[in-house]
């Protein structure tokens, strides 16, 4: 890409640019034009509904969105390596009835935890090595995975549902941080996202990716593991199946086997809506964050003004395309401005 | 230049994946037709491609997207909003000739295909978040359009209820759509210029751009194929079914996915058949049937549709890999 050669003299331009410039240079990235709507959305929102700006009313509304926003930041690593997954919601259907059939079984929390985490890494690296051993792209491998992992589910569980479960399991998915009313799922939600923010922006792993993504082939011949890389990413997507397995199952106290079913097409939305390309090898984790914010909190607050769900389903549909519209534009923008700019120094 | 000679045409012919589809198909069928020999009984031969009709129709829709190394995820929403809109054309007038609603369909469905075709050829946006995008949008429209209720068998009017399963010739009507369509496209995808050149987009864009395709009006047509087959495909639907949901069809776009990977077509685009994609659908619609037969439960259905689809898979990209070395090795001499 022309943009990544010269990257010291656009360093050069930018520091030469006149403050208009280096605002216009700031407001057209997407994360920040992604802030504003979402700050807009909150004041516009206000505005409308006294329920709305409640700090009760705020905190509940994550109980909504915190596993889907948790599950869209492994999807981000996933992404960032031109991949994509879209079993996740039968992994976490898969982890859920094994959580179910164990607690019926009389398994004590800390053994459920395990399980599910156990059975979604397990799953996640299946799709890995399935999608990395003979090369074979991601979405027709996780397509048939989608079938197989939720065909389990539905095969061992038939119409049946589970919903035993022992006296505190509802801490994980109900429950709010002792003495507070910030729920504890979306304290969780907040902490690995801080984890994942340190991996992709802080470590020589998350470099790593965006180089994957970039030039896979590139990448593998300055020595990255690509292949690994790529199977790390699935089995870390499949772990956190089963950690939102665990949320999920507590929150609503019964698994079946329709669980989360179409979570995978939304969770895909947030991170290409946060700015991940799905090609590869450009976002960040700050921007899916106030992505998933901003669709958590618009569905919210439209359901405080008595919009119906399938309103919203058209506002994200077209929130996606234009997330994707918008930067692919403001680059034609940018890149017009940049020639206009070297033109006016060469005169 | 092809070469046309009889012998090396019966020999290209048994190494396409079309043979050993068939292969594979009576393979399956001897065991079945053992155990239960109704299996093979003209009724329940019949109620098995009527249950394939609609998926062979959009799977070929989807083929010619994944041909152009696409992928169409809105096909299921499609079906949902033009399915809906034909039946509350026909709940409103009963008189409404069902041949004109179908038209309806398709009419609607292309339009639904050229917004995807148009965004993708011209905004620039991978055919994969295009069609992410819309299968929301186009959902919600269809809740908007039906006011979230139904259009339920009483509210409909019997003629075209009942014109999917009128016969001609012994054949219902469905499956002569179905026919037509398949023949139509095949002589599309074989011997028609726009056929071959999405054949081209879909195996090396830039070297088709080269030779002079238009690369953006072929995006756009495929688009308009798969929105036209769905919009048709949601008119049947409703017709069949009898009713008109807005959940119908929800997560269809897999099974039509699917259909195309058994059959052989490449994700990563320019390679595969017509014929391939119906067999692949037939075979889909073959093991699901059987499943009882064996004393699987349907619960098992999805289970054992994913299975095929990952054997399938593996198989195509382990065919794929030796005839690429075969062609390296063929190179070096």
């Amino acid at each position: 890409m022309a943009e990544k050669t010269d990257l010291v003299a656009k360093g050069r331009l930018i520091d030469e640019m006149s403050i208009k410039n280096r605002l216009i240079e700031f407001f057209t990235q997407w994360e920040v034009l992604l802030s504003i709507i979402f700050v807009l959305v909150f004041v516009f929102f206000t505005f409308r509904t006294p329920y709305f700006l409640d700090w009760f009313n705020l905190m509940n509304a994550t109980f909504q969105f915190s596993e889907k926003a948790i599950m869209a930041l492994p999807m981000i690593f996933i992404i960032m390596c031109g991949d994509i997954d879209i079993s996740i919601a039968s992994i976490i259907a898969l982890c859920a009835y094994a959580v179910g059939n164990a607690a019926q079984g009389g398994a004590s929390i800390p053994s459920l935890i395990f399980i599910a985490l156990l059975v979604g890494t397990l799953a996640g690296l299946f799709n890995g090595i399935m999608i990395t051993s003979l090369e074979m792209p991601a979405i027709a491998v996780t397509l048939a995975t989608q079938s197989i992992f939720r065909g389990i589910s539905v095969g061992l569980l038939g119409d049946q549902a589970r919903t035993k479960f022992p006296t505190n399991f509802g801490f994980f998915g109900q429950e709010f941080i002792p003495g507070t009313v910030i729920p504890f799922e979306f304290v969780l939600y907040l902490l690995v996202m801080l984890l994942f923010a340190f991996i992709l922006h802080k470590t020589t792993y998350g470099r790593r990716l965006y180089a994957i993504g970039n030039s896979a082939e590139a990448a593998r011949f300055s020595g990255i593991k690509v292949k690994k890389m790529r199977v790390i990413n699935f089995t870390l997507t499949g772990f956190f199946c089963g950690l939102t397995s665990i949320l999920l199952a507590s929150r609503i106290l019964s698994v079946r086997s329709n669980i989360a079913t179409g979570w995978d097409l939304e969770i895909i939305t947030l991170v290409v809506l946060g700015g991940v390309a799905i090609t590869g090898g450009k976002g960040s984790v700050y921007g899916v964050f106030i992505g998933s914010m901003l669709v958590g909190y618009m569905k919210f607050g439209m359901g405080l003004l008595k919009f119906s769900g399938t309103l919203m389903t058209i506002v994200i549909g077209s929130l996606l395309i234009i997330a994707v519209l918008l930067p692919r534009l403001l680059d034609l923008y940018k890149a017009n401005r940049k020639l206009r700019l070297q033109q006016e120094r060469r005169e | 230049m092809p070469d046309l000679t009889f012998s090396s045409f019966v020999k290209k012919a048994l190494a396409r994946r079309e043979a050993t589809l068939i292969l594979l198909l009576v393979v399956l069928l001897v065991p079945i037709s053992i155990r239960s020999p109704q299996f093979l009984s003209a009724k329940n031969i019949s109620t098995i491609l009527n249950d394939m009709a609609i998926l062979a129709i959009v799977a070929i829709g989807e083929f010619y997207v994944i041909l152009s190394n696409g992928i169409d995820l809105s096909v299921g929403s499609i079906i949902a909003f033009t399915g809906m809109a034909t039946g509350m054309i026909n709940q409103a007038d009963h008189g409404f000739p069902p041949i004109l609603l179908l038209c309806v369909g398709m009419g609607i469905g292309l339009l639904m295909g050229l917004f995807n075709g148009v965004l993708v050829a011209y905004g620039k946006i991978p055919p994969i978040i295009t069609t992410l995008g819309t299968v929301n949008i186009y959902r919600g429209m269809t809740f908007l359009l039906s006011g979230g209720t139904w259009v339920t068998a009483d509210e409909m009017g019997t003629a075209y209820v009942g014109f999917p399963r009128h016969t001609f010739l012994g054949i219902s009507n469905l499956l002569w759509i179905a026919f037509l369509v398949i023949a139509v496209f095949y002589y599309f995808s074989r011997f028609s210029r726009t056929g071959r050149e999405v054949y081209a987009i879909g195996g090396n864009p830039t070297a088709a751009k080269f030779v002079g395709v238009n690369e953006s009006r072929i995006r756009v047509v495929v688009f308009l194929i798969s929105g036209m087959l769905c919009g048709l495909a949601g008119a049947l639907w409703t017709a069949r079914y009898a009713s008109a949901v807005n959940e119908m069809a929800t997560g269809f776009e897999m099974q039509a996915v699917a259909a195309c990977v058994l059959g052989g077509v490449n994700f990563s685009g320019g390679s595969g058949g017509i014929i391939g994609v119906v067999l692949g659908t037939l075979f889909l619609g073959v093991v699901t049937n059987a499943l009882p037969v064996v004393y699987l439960s349907v619960f098992w259905q999805t289970f054992v549709q994913g299975l095929i689809i990952l054997i399938a898979l593996t198989l195509n990209t382990v065919s794929d890999q030796r005839k690429m070395k075969k062609l390296l090795a063929q190179r070096r001499g």
